[in-house]
């Protein structure tokens, strides 16, 4: 790997390290300064590998710099100072020279407690999102601007507002308690849950940067599931979940970028691995009495990796989908099921239920009808899609529907 | 949207009794109708089955034997629902399958106390 090459990647894996272990040391009272820390050790990776040529170990001489500049803020900050040097006393690793841990046991764990402390039930959700892209994942502001389709002022807005957040709610960069675990990692996962989501589904059409928020995602869940106190059936049927829609990612997508519908992939595309590991998740989830969302999300995602159209799989997933929307309820979930009970019990049955189903603002709503009504009352299909069109903004999904149309007349 | 019980009822000694895949399928049409109602958002909360043998206590230190002495209907579970009027609440539990056997269901709506 050159120089031009190796800064970008290291800067994805280490710089949210650095930050993690540096923000866990000083708090989120100078959560800027850790960053700041670990901006510039890039900065002056860039200027001096550049005229002196790479360090024979690139990665120790990126602590080694954060480590000195984080030394030097302690230093130089006098009330700061004073502040760390009682806490560091306190946890009795006292002296005047803090000892700046940059282990491989200390990353993890900063990392985990940094996944905690962003992922507070007191913190906007949307803000959440954000911090976690840019803390947990390294992400740049203009790749999280493109992430969610937005401008890098509205992006670096929503980070200054979660961070004073952070600070006004006092949250600490901790283990919660053990009996407090399995509450907060419930907020965790939806924030991971929908990290992967804004990556599997995002309307952008960067799809190298699709690719690694949903990467990104699977690296937190599995930072969780490697650690005894939370590798917990949810943890385990998330990333399940995860490794089995990620397998279809290259899949999905045909040369040109255009999206390829489930029913048309080419399934020598499918990540056979990636299943394996899904398998081997869900197995792994299964273990306990817990049944969570995301248990019946991963059984639904299981089947689809199966592409045959047998009546099990479909009666399978239809169970799966009653289940899930009686846990919880959402639209998606609410027309998938619909979908699937088309192909379990029939079109007829489905039409009727999906007339019951009042979600017109959604085109998703529409372009299901549709779909039902192919074959059955085409006129019908034709103005299902017709309303789908009027009500998306995707380029994408404009496409597909217009295909449909012009297959129903 | 008010909440509204749904109550079913049902002759206990003629339950479905059959094959394993006769009582696959009634354990499908259940799970269909039920999550169908979920699918509309309108399941406030999914309930129970009752276990078929029961007591009833009565002034007196009297207990009897289940509610079913003189009739032979017991309940046999119960299912909350949410609705906008008591009308669209039976309309939603004309669907329950306990009707094709010869039971039957009593809407009631929630008075919250």
């Amino acid at each position: 790997m050159s120089e031009n090459e190796l800064i970008p990647h290291l800067f994805r894996t280490e710089y949210r390290k650095i930050t993690a272990v540096l923000c866990k040391l000083f708090g989120f009272e100078h959560i800027e300064v850790a960053e700041d820390i670990a901006s510039d050790t890039f900065l002056a990776a860039s200027e001096i590998w550049g005229l002196k040529g790479l360090p024979e170990n690139p990665v120790a001489w990126l602590y080694t710099v954060a480590k000195n500049k984080a030394r030097n803020f302690l230093k130089h900050e006098n009330v700061f100072h004073n502040k760390v040097a009682k806490q560091l006393q306190h946890s009795g690793a006292g002296g005047e020279e803090p000892d700046i841990d940059l282990s491989v046991q200390n990353i993890k764990d900063s990392q985990l407690q940094m996944i905690f402390a962003i992922c507070h039930p007191s913190i906007p959700l949307e803000a959440q999102i954000g911090l976690a892209l840019r803390i947990l994942c390294g992400f740049g502001i203009t790749e999280i601007a493109d992430a969610f389709l937005t401008n890098k002022e509205t992006i670096s807005k929503r980070l200054v507002r979660a961070r004073e957040k952070l600070r006004e709610e006092n949250i600490t960069i901790e283990f919660p308690a053990p009996a407090e675990i399995n509450k907060r990692l419930e907020t965790v996962l939806t924030t991971l849950y929908l990290l992967f989501n804004e990556g599997y589904y995002s309307a952008s059409d960067n799809s190298t940067l699709r690719k690694d928020l949903c990467l990104e995602a699977m690296r937190l869940t599995y930072l969780l599931m490697e650690n005894d106190s939370t590798d917990t059936p949810a943890v385990n049927a998330l990333l399940s979940l995860m490794c089995f829609q990620s397998s279809r990612f290259d899949a999905r997508l045909d040369q040109s970028g255009e999206v390829v519908l489930y029913d048309d992939q080419d399934v020598s595309l499918w990540d056979k691995e990636l299943i394996d590991k899904g398998s081997y998740f869900l197995h792994r989830a299964s273990q306990g009495s817990q049944l969570s969302k995301y248990h019946l999300e991963a059984g639904i995602a299981y089947w689809h990796t199966h592409k045959a159209d047998t009546p099990e799989k479909w009666e399978n997933i239809l169970q799966l989908y009653n289940h899930l929307l009686q846990l919880e309820y959402s639209p998606v979930a609410a027309l998938n099921r619909t979908y699937v009970l088309s192909k379990a019990n029939g079109k007829a049955e489905a039409i009727i239920e999906a007339e019951k189903l009042a979600l017109d603002p959604l085109f998703q709503y529409h372009l299901l009808l549709g779909e039902l009504y192919t074959g059955i009352n085409n006129t019908r299909a034709a103005e299902c899609f017709e309303k789908a069109l009027t009500l998306t903004h995707s380029a994408a999904d404009k496409k597909i529907i217009a295909r449909k149309i012009g297959q129903c007349r | 949207m008010k909440d509204f019980l749904l109550v079913f009822r049902n002759d206990a000694s003629a339950a479905p009794q059959g094959s394993p895949e006769e009582m696959q399928a009634w354990t499908k049409r259940w799970m269909d109708w039920v999550g169908g109602i979920a699918a509309q958002n309108k399941l406030a909360d999914r309930g129970n089955r009752l276990v078929a043998e029961g007591k009833v206590v009565r002034p007196g230190k009297l207990v009897t034997d289940g509610p079913y002495t003189e009739i032979k209907e017991s309940i046999g579970g119960y299912t909350l629902i949410k609705a906008a009027s008591l009308e669209e609440a039976v309309s939603l539990a004309e669907g329950c399958p306990i009707l094709l056997v010869g039971g039957n269901v009593e809407v009631r709506q929630i008075n919250p106390m």
